[in-house]
């Protein structure tokens, strides 16, 4: 048996993702461990995947660490002011309803100063993927309490444990009507990117929430390294397609439920108006 | 290659064969291309890359089945695998 390396001539191949990375700003900011990297890759391999001509594609992102990544993707990208992510895709694909917008933000993003937003474009069936890095905190600014932290966990703001309860995402976003949800951990990361593929050609609100760590601003609070974090992904997590939405809830003293929860159609927000507004 | 139990097919089944390929400057030391590559063939090294990380390297090269669970756990673009491909011959 003779071995012959697939790359010619010796010469060292590039990362599969470097032509969808802007190479020069890496290494980028996220902290050793942070599960944002992981995410934004699973993200940029789907688009690979899909077949979608890259070219139509663009990033939408708002203001947190994981907002940072629309300035790490070699496609048409915008940053956007903290929580109008969303309303800014909206914009993006009512002017062009050609392209295939992303939006790749935190929690705190998306479903605390941005979470109006959200509910709406899920009930108008607005043709996006949203993809929430939900690292259970809002890390950028120092790890206070968000909107999606456990019960009871520590934080900056929360030093006794949080009295409040977290939101539970995918219930949030199937009863505002997306028409594509699913959840999983930055540890399931094949599953994760064949599910981000799926929402890319879903039409109507798609939603994909992405379970990862924060180690240097939750995880240091929480008594969890971040390959601590790693285990509870592996250990404390059951796969349930179509779960029930109301048994989503994210406590890791009980098992999360991961998985494709919602695929469904239903007309989207452009066909509606077409059909109401424009007249033949 | 090293089986629990070997498949019956075992003879006819082409295992592919990997060459691991790190960017040693990209790499932040967090250890999940090694605790979590299937076939345990990866380890901090200790030599210090530019950032005072140590990245990994490969401990048992032929041993690699290009499953590309390093290159896509990885935060930081920094390992990815590339398949070789085994020639049969006679
Ligand atoms: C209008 C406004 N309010 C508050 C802030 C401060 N701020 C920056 S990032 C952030 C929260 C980020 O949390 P999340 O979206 O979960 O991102 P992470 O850093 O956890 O990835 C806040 C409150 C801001 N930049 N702008
Ligand atoms: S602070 Fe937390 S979320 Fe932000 S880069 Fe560091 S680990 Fe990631
Ligand atoms: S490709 Fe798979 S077997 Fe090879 S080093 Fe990476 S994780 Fe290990
Ligand atoms: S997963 Fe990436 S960053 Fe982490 S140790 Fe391995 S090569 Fe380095
Ligand atoms: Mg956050």
């Amino acid at each position: 048996m003779s071995l012959t390396a697939l790359a010619k001539n010796g010469a060292v191949p590039d990362h599969p993702l470097e032509d969808l990375i802007r190479s020069d700003r890496i290494p980028h900011i996220w902290c050793p461990g942070c599960g944002i990297g992981t995410a934004f890759a699973a993200c940029l391999s789907a688009m690979k995947a899909s077949g979608i001509d890259l070219q139509t594609i663009c990033m939408v992102s708002g203001i947190g660490c994981s907002g940072r990544a629309a300035g790490y993707v070699k496609l048409d990208s915008f940053h956007t002011t903290h929580g109008r992510a969303i309303p800014f895709a909206t914009g993006l694909k009512l002017g062009n309803p050609k392209l295939n917008v992303v939006v790749f933000s935190g929690d705190g993003d998306l479903f605390a100063i941005g979470g109006n937003h959200f509910i709406h474009a899920a009930r108008r069936n607005i043709d996006l993927t949203v993809i929430c890095l939900n690292n259970l905190n809002y890390g950028m600014t120092g790890g206070q309490v968000a909107a999606t932290t456990p019960f009871l966990a520590r934080t900056t703001t929360t030093p006794a444990g949080n009295p409040e309860a977290p939101f539970n995402l995918p219930l949030l976003a199937w009863a505002a009507g997306a028409t594509y949800v699913a959840r999983w951990t930055i540890l399931h990361t094949r599953e994760l990117t064949e599910c981000i593929q799926k929402a890319m050609k879903k039409s109507g609100f798609s939603f994909v929430e992405v379970l990862g760590p924060c180690p240097v601003n939750y995880g240091r609070r929480n008594k969890e390294k971040s390959l601590q974090t790693l285990k509870l992904y592996q250990e404390q997590t059951i796969i349930r397609n179509n779960a029930d939405p109301t048994d989503l809830e994210v406590d890791f003293s009980k098992k999360v439920v991961l998985g494709e929860f919602v695929d469904k159609e239903r007309s989207t927000c452009i066909e509606n108006y077409d059909k109401t507004c424009r007249l033949m | 290659m090293d089986y629990w139990r070997k498949p019956l097919d075992a003879e006819e089944i082409n295992v592919s064969q990997g060459e691991v390929h790190i960017i040693e400057d990209r790499c932040k030391g967090c250890g999940y291309c090694i605790e979590f590559c299937p076939k345990d063939i990866l380890a901090f090294s200790i030599r210090f890359n530019k950032k005072g990380y140590h990245p990994p390297e490969v401990v048992g090269t032929e041993k690699c089945v290009n499953c590309h669970y390093c290159e896509i756990i990885c935060p930081e673009f920094a390992i990815y695998s590339v398949e070789i491909s085994t020639a049969k011959e006679g």
